[in-house]
């Protein structure tokens, strides 16, 4: 009754979906990278590590990816910590305005921050009437705004990722340690800290990757200086025209981004992506 | 001791206070920029009005970015939620070897950095002339929907007890009539979650639809692209105001749709 057979059928139509409209457009790029009208040539590659100014984009990806994992993680843990320690209905109140912004719109997310920092914007009129030295700031078009604009846009990501492992903390094991004399401090660095680091490694390498081939953001609110790889791509292929270094610069970052991966699996296990996201 | 726990507590809760308004002011502040009346956007605005919205209602750019952006999501969630369920159903019940590796084909445009995917699709469909066209976007935004759909649908699957579509067929339902009469019924909150989320991801996004554009044919997110990098005008933030009302509606949808476990088998 139960006839087997046709259930792999069942995996062609995704799959033929997917290598003829993704598989094949990115062997496309590869290949594009690598190839030009007078035979096979690494040129493009060559390009990238000869101008400086695209080395240095490079630099500031890593850089700016790199910051804005600290960023996120240290303004992340002590509310996961915070949320995992509700009780579930207050929770689930305060998920929703982590979520609530994890699913609007990256655009208006970043639009929002341009409007919140600009020379007259809420954040500087805050800074004027509390006085600061040297206010009014400039927050936007330099890193201070690639920072908040990203940070901002990840966070959610770091969230979820350290709560769903706090979550599972036995936090009877504090209560443990406090009994044989830890100190609250030395409870939580002894015990919790280290039972969630799978977390912390969940968190920082997803952030560090989606960071890494940011676009919106940098493009909106970055400076001249603030270029990130995603930018340049674009700017090559709309603006300039030159498919084959956009295509030899997404191969790069794309190698970049499937090691990430790789490590991440390693780490902490593919499976956990997609629990972390839905 | 105990001061110190106190302090920790305090410090925690601050930090936590500080970090969720960090998360949720941005949201609210678009509110009362869409009403102002000023072509400024300072804070507070200094009187409200609904001029934003009327200029965006009456700018046939908007409108058309709007229809399109739709007609485009609607499109793309028929294809995706399709697509989806059959691979879903493929990757749940078929013990295959390889199967992780086909896991992360599959889910690979969620991984691979959307510019990059964003690229390689317009190079393709500009080299068969198909740049600007309805099927190219619909069948690009597909490509970026399919794994959300996929995944969903893959787990509520996984919750779905399929001895239930065996009890039908050993009662003389066919195996199609079995899929139709009790699995699809059960499984209609993941269908919603997957048709919804596929829904979303065709509607926001830039990256594809930035790159398949013609200054002709220009989807929402295009629209508010070109109009937020030449200048931050409170245009934007009525339109904001809209995309959020359609993310607030989908989520809403979402979660009425989870609360309707089944309700196929006791109505039949």
């Amino acid at each position: 009754m139960t006839r087997r057979r046709p259930l792999y059928l069942l995996l062609a139509p995704g799959a033929l979906y997917l290598v003829v409209f993704f598989i094949y457009p990115m062997a496309g790029m590869l290949w594009r990278s690598v190839s030009s009208p007078s035979g096979l040539t690494l040129r493009f590659y060559a390009r990238l590590i000869r101008e400086p100014v695209y080395f240095k984009v490079f630099v500031n990806s890593f850089e700016i990816a790199l910051e804005v994992t600290l960023l996120t993680l240290a303004l992340a843990y002590p509310l996961a910590y915070f949320l995992a320690r509700l009780q579930p209905r207050a929770t689930n109140l305060l998920l929703v305005m982590v979520v609530l912004p994890f699913f609007t719109s990256t655009l208006v997310r970043t639009y929002a921050w341009m409007v919140l920092l600009g020379s007259e914007g809420l954040v500087n009129q805050a800074l004027v009437a509390l006085r600061v030295p040297g206010a009014p700031v400039r927050l936007l078009y330099n890193r201070t705004g690639v920072l908040i604009g990203m940070s901002y846009i990840l966070l959610p990501y770091m969230i979820l990722a350290l709560y769903s492992v706090m979550r599972g903390i036995d936090r009877g094991l504090l209560q443990a340690a406090a009994s044989v004399g830890a100190g609250p401090l030395r409870a939580f660095w002894r015990v919790f800290l280290p039972l969630s680091l799978p977390g912390v490694a969940a968190g920082c390498l997803l952030t560090f990757i989606l960071g890494l081939g940011f676009f919106i953001t940098p493009a909106l609110m970055g400076g001249t200086r603030d270029t990130m790889i995603a930018v340049i791509i674009e700017q090559q292929v709309e603006q300039l025209l030159d498919w084959h270094f956009a295509s030899a610069l997404s191969t790069v970052l794309l190698v970049v981004t499937a090691v990430g991966f790789i490590v991440y699996d390693r780490v902490v296990g593919m499976e956990r992506l997609f629990e972390a996201r839905h | 001791m105990r001061r110190r726990l106190s302090a920790a507590g305090v410090f925690q809760g601050v930090w936590s206070g500080f970090v969720l308004l960090f998360l949720i002011v941005p949201i609210l502040v678009i509110a009362p920029i869409s009403l102002t009346s000023s072509t400024q956007l300072t804070f507070p605005p200094p009187a409200l009005s609904l001029r934003w919205y009327r200029e965006v209602f009456a700018d046939p750019a908007w409108l058309r970015g709007f229809r399109l952006s739709a007609g485009i999501a609607a499109m793309t969630t028929l294809l995706a939620t399709a697509l989806g369920i059959v691979t879903a159903l493929a990757l749940v019940r078929w013990r295959f070897p390889f199967r992780k590796a086909v896991y992360v084909v599959i889910l690979a445009p969620m991984i691979v950095p959307t510019v990059i995917t964003a690229a390689a699709i317009s190079f393709f469909f500009t080299a068969v002339g198909l740049r600007g066209s309805l099927a190219a976007f619909t069948l690009g935004h597909t490509v970026l929907a399919l794994p959300v759909a996929t995944i969903i649908l893959a787990a509520t699957l996984q919750g779905f007890d399929e001895r239930l579509e065996h009890a039908a067929m050993s009662l003389g339902a066919s195996r199609v009539v079995a899929l139709r009469r009790v699995t699809l019924p059960l499984i209609a909150p993941g269908l919603v979650s997957a048709a919804i989320f596929s829904f979303l991801h065709s509607f926001d996004d830039l990256m594809v639809s930035l790159f398949l554009a013609t200054p002709r044919v220009q989807t929402l997110p295009v629209r508010i692209w070109s109009a937020v990098f030449y200048s931050v005008e409170p245009t934007v933030a009525a339109v904001s105001i809209l995309l959020i009302g359609v993310l607030i509606l989908g989520l809403g949808l979402v979660q009425v749709s989870r609360r309707l476990p089944g309700r196929g088998l006791e109505g039949r």
